[in-house]
This record gives structure tokens, sequence and C-alpha cells, in this order.
């Protein structure tokens, strides 16, 4: 199945002894001059053409970098801190998923940290500069370029490291400062630029057009109704709308993610809410965040914001995934506000959990629970879910909202071990821009703490399907964990489960159909 | 001698200080422009405020993260921490300025508390060298520094404890140098090997403080990652520079860019 060893489950966690260099043959293809150029970086220069093309780095690159680094460090306070405050306790070692996984040294994330603040320490401190050899500090070469290149995409942002460290360094902020960096010296990288590029001209990380997203959307409609005999809706660009829907793209067709959009759209019908998707903004995900370029996020997130105006919605719903609903709650408000223009009484963006949650304590959904009972679920926190943003109006929101909409409409349900879940969870493996083929070995080697604790919650509590609520944990599930003998349909969305409990009755005359002209004003 | 030891310390004191406070008003001069906080985390500006106390007093993460590196780690900065406070009677007249603090730090407890606070100061010094050597993890991450650093603080702590329970010295003398040094009136320090080496070294701690990662102190307080109150959706955070995209940002750019 594949050219590298998949590594075995233990039963219990077990510490691997570090391993230097042992991922160092491993990087993602760099992205095309094209690719670069769109996004606002500098084009490379193609050395060598064909199947495996190879790039050159652009002229003068080791300036530019420094430079680079030099303004990164002046414009945030995250990484000049991160690079200054470390004291090499090694708490961190522990902790990230691809080292655990992987065994190298260079994965710990300490140590993807030095691989920068080596460089950081030569060029802009005092002991770096007159006694580099002594605080580990190095030149800047292009054998370090590359080792940054693989490096940098052996993270995924996913923040673990940070929750443990005595001064909560964030390796992912590091990593965003290196790709970044990368990008500006010709060495973007080709699956995140090639997907924002599509994001600009098209509208969606997969290159869907309008056309085909509305043909989709009517083929789920005829799906609902030819399996409930309800006419559920799923409107596109509905000007008057009262809500606007962004999700990431994946859920219009990727299974099982398709299935939650179809649970989105019941629970929107159950509470007859008039709601629409955007053309303009059919896609949430925004791969800016993943290289660390506020430019590239705020031009993304700014598609969100044009979108709300042009249909004239007074509420933003977010859609599963779990980096856009960073970017979503985190920082949309910063990238894409003030939101004045919206109704102020709903949180601004709201997440669907929120939204079926807040549906479901009103008493404004039929369940059947019993529909569910031929699984017995568990829940996957997504790292930018759980780490990086909210839910609700109190910490920790986002650990106990999917919760409980997932018990509301299941009558089975396990935690896996403590220590797997909740601030502590491992990523899916393939977060944070790594979710390409190129990168296979990583993704498979990463999921390895996420496969142990499914595995043993399986043995434990009889557990057969495991939850997400995010597009990349789903996509990177039914992928990877095949390798370590689950199957596809073992993977699940929230609102999946929402779609298959809930009861929805024809709706008689007092309701307006919610595609009616009247609602265009 | 004296001048020598009086130039050194007074020096390192200057530069430890204005070298940190420059390191603190780099950091809050660099802007945040995005919300990071480590989540879950705290909706008001007193929860954040008792998140940093966890951290800064008991190293709450560092709990979750590792016992053992905990509990070293955790000996030696309440150690020194303590012995900090003891040392404070070397350079505070009773009937000075600060003369208002005497009481408290010549109570009995802290004067012994502070005593046998060197012993855990070393002893969590002996154990996190120990790790650093052992642990083949914390020894791949470990540079020359990284030992020099704790040798430096524990030799620190020796000369210290020698002084206390081995060869005693003329605590009185040591009082009148140090305050000596702030009257900008020099006075002789007592003859004493350990008290050189003591205080020699002391003054190269400060010396380095600003420029290694004991940059952890203020960088402790200035991480966004944990200073940072989690209310995105309801308060609209902007920085300086990222404020000046708002007025470039939107379709136009759009446009122009395909
Ligand atoms: C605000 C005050 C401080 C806080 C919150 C703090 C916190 C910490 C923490 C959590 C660690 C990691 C655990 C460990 O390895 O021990 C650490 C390490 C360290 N701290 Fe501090 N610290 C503070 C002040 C100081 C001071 C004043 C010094 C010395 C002058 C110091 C010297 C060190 C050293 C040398 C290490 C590295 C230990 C090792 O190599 O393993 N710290 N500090
Ligand atoms: S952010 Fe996640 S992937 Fe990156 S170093 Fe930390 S634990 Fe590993
Ligand atoms: S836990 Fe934090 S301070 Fe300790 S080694 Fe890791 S990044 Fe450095």
């Amino acid at each position: 199945m594949a050219d590298f060893e998949v590594p075995e489950l233990k039963e219990y966690p077990v510490v691997p002894m570090p391993k230097d260099g042992v991922m160092s043959h491993l990087s993602p293809f760099v992205a095309k001059p094209e690719f670069q150029e769109a996004l606002g970086y500098p084009g490379n220069k193609v050395q060598k053409e064909g199947e495996d093309p190879k790039y050159i780095l652009i002229d003068g690159w080791k300036e530019k970098a420094i430079d680079k680094m030099g303004d990164l460090l002046d414009r945030y306070r995250g990484f000049r801190v991160f690079m200054d405050s470390c004291v090499k306790c090694g708490a961190c070692t522990d902790k990230c998923h691809y080292y655990l996984g992987t065994n190298d040294a260079k994965n710990m994330p300490v140590a993807r940290q030095d691989l920068l603040r080596s460089v950081y320490r030569r060029y802009f401190t005092f002991a770096g500069k007159y006694f580099p050899k002594l605080v580990g500090a190095r030149d800047l070469t292009e054998d370090v370029v590359d080792e940054w290149y693989s490096y940098f995409h052996q993270c995924s942002e996913c923040r673990r490291c940070s929750v443990f460290c005595p001064y909560g360094i964030d390796t992912a902020e590091v990593t965003m400062a290196a790709r970044e960096i990368l990008a500006h010296i010709g060495k973007g990288q080709k699956y995140d630029n090639e997907i924002i590029g599509k994001v600009f001209t098209i509208g969606n990380n997969l290159g869907l057009p309008e056309r085909a997203l509305a043909d989709s959307l009517e083929g789920l409609e005829e799906d609902i109704f030819d399996d409930i005999e309800v006419p559920v809706k799923l409107p596109l660009d509905k000007k008057g709308a009262d809500i606007l829907l962004v999700t990431p793209s994946a859920d219009f067709f990727a299974e099982p993610h398709v299935d939650g959009l179809m649970g989105y759209a019941k629970v929107f019908h159950a509470t007859g809410a008039n709601w629409t998707l955007s053309s303009k903004a059919s896609e949430a995900a925004n791969f800016g965040l993943f290289i660390g370029s506020y430019e590239n996020m705020q031009r993304i997130s700014m598609r969100i914001r044009e979108a709300a105006l042009e249909l004239g919605v007074k509420r933003i719903v977010y859609g599963e995934c779990g980096h856009a609903w960073r970017v979503g709650y985190s920082f949309l408000n910063t990238l894409a506000g003030p939101f004045d223009f919206l109704d102020q009484s709903y949180p601004i963006p709201q997440h669907i959990c929120e939204y079926t949650k807040d549906a479901l304590d009103q008493g404004l959904l039929n369940i059947d629970k019993s529909a569910n009972d031929d699984m017995v679920l568990t829940f996957h926190d997504s790292c930018n879910v759980a780490r990086a943003s909210g839910m609700g109006n109190y910490p920790g929101g986002q650990f106990d909202i999917p919760r409980a909409v997932i018990k509301a409409v299941c009558n089975n349900f396990v935690d896996m071990e403590p220590g797997t879940t909740h601030d502590a969870t491992f990523c899916c493996g393939g977060g944070g821009g790594l979710l390409t083929d190129d990168l296979m070995e990583l993704r498979v080697k990463g999921i390895l703490p996420r496969a142990s604790a499914l595995t043993n919650a399986v043995k434990e509590n009889g557990v057969t399907h495991m939850a997400a609520i995010c597009a990349i944990c789903k996509s990177q599930f039914t992928k990877v964990l095949p390798y370590y003998g689950f199957t596809m349909d073992q993977i699940v969305s929230v609102h999946q489960l929402v779609s298959n409990a809930i009861v929805l009755e024809s709706q008689g005359e007092e309701d307006n159909d919610s595609d009616d002209d009247d609602a265009e004003e | 001698m004296s001048t020598l030891i009086a130039v050194l310390l007074s020096l390192a004191t200057i530069v430890m200080i204005v070298g940190l406070a420059r390191k603190a008003r780099q950091y809050r001069a660099t802007p945040a422009p995005l919300k990071i906080p480590v989540t879950p985390a705290p909706k008001t500006t007193g929860g954040v405020v008792l998140r940093l106390a966890k951290e800064v007093i008991f190293f709450a993460s560092l709990f979750r993260s590792n016992k053992w590196t905990w509990l070293f780690g955790w000996m030696f900065h309440v150690g020194l921490a303590l012995a900090f406070i003891r040392h404070l009677r070397y350079v505070i007249d009773p009937d000075g300025m600060l003369g208002f603090m005497w009481p408290l730090i010549s109570l009995e407890v802290v004067q012994s508390f502070g005593k046998y606070a060197g012993f855990a100061m070393v002893i969590g010094l002996l154990g996190l060298f120990a790790r650093r050597i052992l642990v083949a993890r914390v020894r791949y991450i470990s540079a020359p520094s990284d030992y020099l650093m704790l040798l430096l603080i524990m030799f620190i702590g020796f000369s210290g404890l020698m002084m206390s329970f081995v060869s005693h010295v003329d605590i009185v003398g040591v009082k009148t140098f140090m305050l000596g040094i702030l009257n900008l009136d020099l006075q002789e320090l007592p003859e004493s090997a350990p008290l050189m080496i003591h205080l020699s070294l002391v003054a190269l701690l400060g010396f380095i403080l600003p420029v290694s990662k004991l940059l952890h102190i203020p960088g402790v307080f200035y991480a966004p990652t944990r200073n940072q109150v989690d209310n995105p959706r309801e308060k609209r955070h902007l920085s300086p520079w990222a404020a000046k995209y708002d007025a470039t940002r939107g379709s136009d750019k759009n446009a122009a860019a395909q």
C-alpha cells in the first residue's frame, strides 16, 4: 500500500527515542511561478521541468529572507516573544503527533522552532552574533532553507505544543512565519498556493464553478426529497435571506461531508430559517492562515463580507470546518469587520453547532434518537476548534456544544481517553495545509496518536464511529484511517447524525415556501 | 579588589535593568495583530490576570506537561525567590527609603526559610541538569549555553551555601559594602574567597540576563497566547498596522489581482 512503514499501534502511549533527520527526505511540491505571483509573492525560476520540477531560489534570497524575518519580528509580537523566551525545558518535546509518529527529533516542537531560532539568534541577537557556537546559532544557507521547507511542512499548526509550554510558545506561529519567509524567497507550497489561487479566481478551494455548484445543490435537494419526501431546500445566492451559510466546499460533494450539509439544511428547514449559500463565498476554508499571510487571509475573508452585503443577510453561520472556524471566530471581525450591518443579537459569526444547539434548547427540533442506534459514537475535537477558537459564551463551550448536539441525537456516546480530547486533542495528521498526497507518508505517521486512542475506544467501549466537525479532519480520516484497519464510513459528520435523527413533517400552507420570490425585495 | 567587585556589580545591575526594560518596551511596541489566545481562554481581563498568575506562581502548564521538570523547575525558582527576598537585607537600610520593608524582611521565618531555600534551589538545579543530560530528547535540544546557565546559577548557589553553612563571612561587613555602593561611598568588602566568587558570578548573571533565554522573565507576561482576552466576536481587535489595511482591502483589490 505504501513505500514506507506504517507505524504499529500500541496500547499505551510510548514516547520514542529521537532520531535525527529520519523524515528529512520529505518535502511537499513547490508552487509554480504563476501561483506564487497570484498571491503576491515573487515568482521563482524553474531549474528543471518535467514531472518532478526543481526550482531555484530568487536572486538575493539570503538578504531577502533575513529582511522578511526582521519584518515579521516587528509585525507579530507573538513571533518575537517566542523567539526569545524558550528555555529549552523540553516540556513540549513529546507533545507533537508528528514526533510521536515519525520519531524524527526535528519534529519535536522546540527542535522545529530552533530551525528558525538558530538563524534568528545569528542575525538578530547579541549572543548569536558574537558567540554563535555557544548558543546554537547558525548561518543561513541553502541547506537551512531546504530544512525549513521540509520541517515547516511537517507541522500542522495544531497548537498542542503550546498548551503544554510554560510560556505558551506556539510553534504554529513560528511555522507560519517560516512559511511566509519561504514564500517570499520563491519557495511557496504548491498545494496551499494553488488552492488560494482557485479561491480568488473561482470562489472555492475545489475550483467548483457556480453552475456546477447550483447543480449539485439541486441534486442534494432531490436526494433529500427521495429520502424523506420533504422539500428541503439548499438555496444559492438568494437575495434578502436572513442567514448566509459559509461552509467548506468539500461539503458540496465529499463523503461524509455532504451528509453534514444535508443536516444543516434540515435544521434550517425545521427552524423555518430563511437562509442561503453564496457562490461568491462558496468556501469557508481560508488557507491564508496556513501560509501565515495576513494579506491573503484578509483577501479571502473579504469575500464573506462582500457576499453578506450583496445578499443583504442579517446573520452569518459557519458550517463544519476547523481552521475556517478559527478564522471566523477569532479573526473575521478583525480582518473583514466591523459587521455593524448584521443583526447584533446573534454572535457574528455563529457556528452551525451553536445554531443547532439553540434550536434544540428551544425545542424546535423533533428528534428520533433511535435513528442512530446502529452506532456507538465518539468525537474528535479538531485542533482549531479546540485550541484556537470558542463556541457559546463561556470558555470551553467548543467542547460541550458539539457533544451536546451529538448526545441530543444519539443514544450511544463515549469520549476517547483523557489526554487525547478537549484542549489536549491530537491533530488528525492532515491539518495546517498538509492534506496533500505528496505528504502521504507524514499523514499516515502523524495520525498514529489519534488512531491509537480510537482503537482503544473501539476495544474498550465498542465505539463504531467517530464524528468530527472539520472538513480536513474528515478527509484525512477517511483516507488514512484505512491504513490502520478502519473503514471510510466509520467517520461521520456531526450534522450527519442530526440529519439521521431529525424528523421533518411536510410543512403546511402557513409556512411560505422558502424559495418564494417575495423574499427578494 | 573591593572596587572591582563594586564596579562589576553596579554595571551588571544597570545592564540588567536597562536591558530588560528595553526588551519589555520592544515587546510592548510590537503589535499583536490577531487574537491568538490558546483556548479555552478567559473572557475577561480579570480572568487573564488569574491565568498568568497561575503560570508565574505555580507553572501550571508545566505541571500538566511534565511532573519531573515541574518539580525540579519549581523547586529551583521558589528557592531562588525566597533566597532573593532574604538577600534584600543586604541592600535595604532600615533607616533608608525602603526601610518600611525592613520589619518584613527581618522576620525570623523569612530569614530561616531563605537559608534553607538555598538547598531547594540547588537540588532543583541539579535535577534539571541531570534531566538535560539523561533524557535524550532534552539533550538533543540543549546548546552549550543551556548547560552553562545551570552551572552558573548552581555555583552561585554553592558559594552562597558555603558562606551560610561552612565558612561564615562577616555579614555586617557585606551589608556595609552593599550600602556603600548604593550611597556612592565605597567601603571595603570583607576578605573571603567564596564571597568574591559569589558576587562575581552574580554580576556575570546580570550581564547575561538580557541577552539570553532568561528573557523568559518578561516573555512569560507578553505571550499573546496567554495574555489575550478571548472576546474576538464581542469586540473588534485592531492593531495599528492592521488598521491601515482596512483602507485598501476589499473588492477593488480583488478585481485588480485577477
Ligand atoms: C517571573 C519569574 C519567572 C518565571 C515565571 C519563570 C519560569 C520558568 C519556567 C516555567 C521554567 C521552565 C522549567 C524549568 O526548566 O525550570 C524556567 C526555566 C528557567 N529559569 Fe525561570 N522563571 C522566572 C524567573 C527566573 C529568574 C529570575 C531566573 C534566574 C536568574 C530564572 C532562571 C531560569 C533558568 C536558568 C531556567 C532553565 C532551567 C533549565 O535549564 O532546565 N528564571 N523558568
Ligand atoms: S503545532 Fe502541532 S504539529 Fe506543530 S509542532 Fe506543535 S504539536 Fe507539532
Ligand atoms: S515547552 Fe516551551 S519553553 Fe520548553 S522547550 Fe518547549 S517551547 Fe521551549
